[in-house]
């Protein structure tokens, strides 16, 4: 069910302003892949390109090839909106839809689609998806309740629950902790590792510990200067990342040394 | 405070620096009687109205107070005082006139109100008696094929602008020519529609829907004003998610962005309404006026609220030979009361829907 992810020479552009230049890289299936570099390296713009999130904002484009099992994501014959059905995203601030239940919250993707559910096929899946993002046990008295009424490591994980729901093939996850506190972090990372088994993930992080602590491989991306396109400097398992990085730079950032 | 005896030198030093001498607390009433004192007598000698002295005491008032607290309590503190004061005085003037209006319709218009006065039309009506029905009916359903052509363009035109458009060349001319809209004096709505009614089924047209469609041109700048701003308000984040979720854009916008602009956009589409309601002047152009109930909006003249109160204060009748008003002014008011009840409703309807629909976002964290 999981797929790996073949990217090749790929330019993304806003407008004609090129903010990513030349990514090659494979993601593998089953796996955690961490992308660290500063801000405005375009980790997230990178990120967004993998299920076609990228376009929504005017004026943006990409070059080049995302693969994911032999089907090229950018290709004509391909439609958008059936790519972001099989690439889930979680985004940085949890945005749960504020005028849905919990319940209605982890159906949405079903919902939304006019998928018609049966009553128990529907109490099913929001267990397994509640469960799945280790959420089940402090709502499953409140399902009615609206999902903004939830802490905010509770929203991001029913966001998570939501993305899981409609069974996506890869969880693109960009910065789902930056605003939350050391516990719900740490609640989702044991969530990450969990869903590996299930999943391809991709995550975006600033918190180098993390990128250590959930991926297998990192991915380094940096700005040769300011107002350059930002660009994939190193691409390795994350233990040989940490320990014996093949860039000067890429070490000088793990280790602080920035600049 | 005064046990701590080796601290008491120094408190004394901080409490001198940070103290100052303030005005008693009775300072307000004191002035406000002192003014209103001075108006009243200088009222009795000049023989002033209530109106004038009224407007005198609040001025004094207004200069009293902050002068007496620059003297004693110093320069910031009668820059504050005078702030309030004209704050309050600005508040003040703009609420004399809304209650004094209320009062009179009240005062003038309660006593016409009556069952006969709510169900009878004024067919074959002459001095007493007669009613609003016809009015109040052609009011209802002038103003509801209003909002029937109105809400569905407006609400479209906005999602266009906001969601398709975006700063296109399209939208701009759009959102340019929705301001010019919205200028249009009232008459000259009422007078397209009878041109282009007149053009349509010859020169002797009056019917109640091209009164709609007048009050639609009327209406429509108003909705999709309110309208955009509100839907501009849905955060881009759950357009986002709900892309995320392999959802259409149209399914986006039909599921996530207007439930949740929901509250906000009735709230606009009723004020819409209640502002078009009063219009007089294109219903008096194309719907015409008539004495009898006409239930059609596509065949004949049709009466309402508005044109009503006109006309019966313009032509009120003949005076009763026992002396007092004639019938006319009695009706007007009446009619003018139920309008506004109508108008108030309205808004009240408004901010409950408003309250319903509304996300519940950040009720309770």
């Amino acid at each position: 069910m999981a797929k790996s992810i073949d990217v090749s020479d790929l330019n993304i552009y806003y407008g004609d302003f090129l903010a990513v230049e030349g990514v090659n890289m494979t993601i593998r299936s089953k796996a955690v892949t961490a992308f660290i570099g500063p801000s405005g390296c375009g980790k997230s713009t990178f990120l967004r390109t993998l299920n076609r999130m990228h376009e929504v904002i005017p004026g943006a484009r990409v070059e080049g090839k995302v693969v994911v099992s032999g089907q090229s994501l950018y290709d004509a014959a391909i439609d958008p909106v059936a790519v972001r059905r099989q690439i889930g995203m979680v985004f940085q601030r949890p945005n749960p839809f504020p005028t849905m239940s919990i319940y209605d919250n982890v159906l949405a993707g079903m919902r939304l689609n006019s998928k018609r559910l049966k009553k128990s096929d529907a109490d099913a899946i929001v267990e397994k998806s509640l469960k799945g993002a280790n959420l089940w046990n402090e709502v499953k008295d409140r399902l009615s309740k609206p999902g903004m009424g939830l802490s905010g490591g509770q929203q991001q994980r029913l966001c998570i629950a939501r993305a899981i729901a409609v069974e996506p093939e890869v969880l693109l996850m960009d910065e789902p902790c930056s605003a939350l506190d050391p516990i719900s972090t740490s609640a989702i990372e044991d969530l990450i590792h969990e869903l590996k088994s299930e999943y391809t993930i991709v995550i975006v992080t600033h918190n180098m510990q993390q990128a250590a602590r959930v991926s297998d491989d990192t991915g380094f991306f940096n700005l040769k200067a300011a107002g350059q396109p930002g660009h994939l400097v190193e691409f390795n398992p994350t233990t040989k990342m940490f320990t014996n990085p093949d860039e000067e730079s890429t070490e000088a950032y793990i280790s602080g040394r920035f600049g | 405070m005064s046990t701590s005896t080796p601290l008491e030198p120094e408190l004394d030093g901080l409490s001198e620096g940070l103290s100052t001498v303030r005005l008693p607390r009775a300072a307000v009433l004191l002035v406000a009687a002192l003014a209103v004192a001075v108006s009243g007598g200088l009222a009795l000698i000049l023989g002033w109205g209530l109106v004038g002295t009224v407007v005198l005491a609040v001025v004094l008032f207004d200069i009293g107070l902050p002068l007496w607290s620059r003297l004693v309590e110093g320069g910031r503190y009668a820059a504050d005082r005078l702030a309030t004061c004209l704050v309050y005085s600005a508040f003040a003037a703009v609420l004399v006139p809304l209650v004094w209006l209320i009062w009179l319709v009240l005062k003038n218009g309660l006593g016409a109100i009556d069952g006969e006065f709510l169900t009878y039309s004024m067919r074959g009506v002459v001095g007493e008696g007669g009613g609003i029905y016809h009015a109040l009916m052609g009011t209802l359903l002038v103003t509801l094929a209003t909002a029937v052509i109105s809400v569905p363009i407006g609400i479209f035109t906005a999602i266009y602008l906001v969601e398709y458009g975006k700063g296109n060349r399209l939208a701009r001319w759009t959102t340019f020519l929705v301001d010019v809209m919205t200028g249009i004096p009232s008459i000259v709505a009422g007078l397209f529609a009878l041109s282009l009614f007149v053009l349509i089924f010859g020169p002797a047209i009056r019917i109640g829907f091209a009164g709609s469609v007048a009050l639609s041109l009327l209406m429509i700048p108003t909705v999709v004003r309110s309208t955009e701003e509100m839907l501009r308000l849905v955060p881009s984040d759950l357009r986002e998610a709900s892309y995320a979720l392999g959802v259409p854009k149209w399914r986006t916008i039909a599921k996530i962005v207007l439930p949740t602009a929901l509250g906000g956009i009735v709230t606009g589409v009723v004020l819409a309404v209640s502002r078009v309601i009063g219009e007089t002047a294109p219903l008096l152009v194309v719907a015409g006026a008539t004495d009898s109930v006409n239930m059609n909006l596509f065949n004949g003249r049709m009466m309402t609220l508005p044109v009503y109160i006109y006309q019966q204060y313009s032509s009120p009748g003949i005076a009763p030979p026992t002396g007092g008003d004639p019938p006319g002014y009695a009706r007007a008011w009446g009619a003018a009361l139920v309008l506004i009840v109508i108008v108030m409703l309205l808004n009240l309807v408004a901010r409950v829907i408003g309250k319903i629909f509304a996300p519940p976002t950040e009720r309770r964290r």
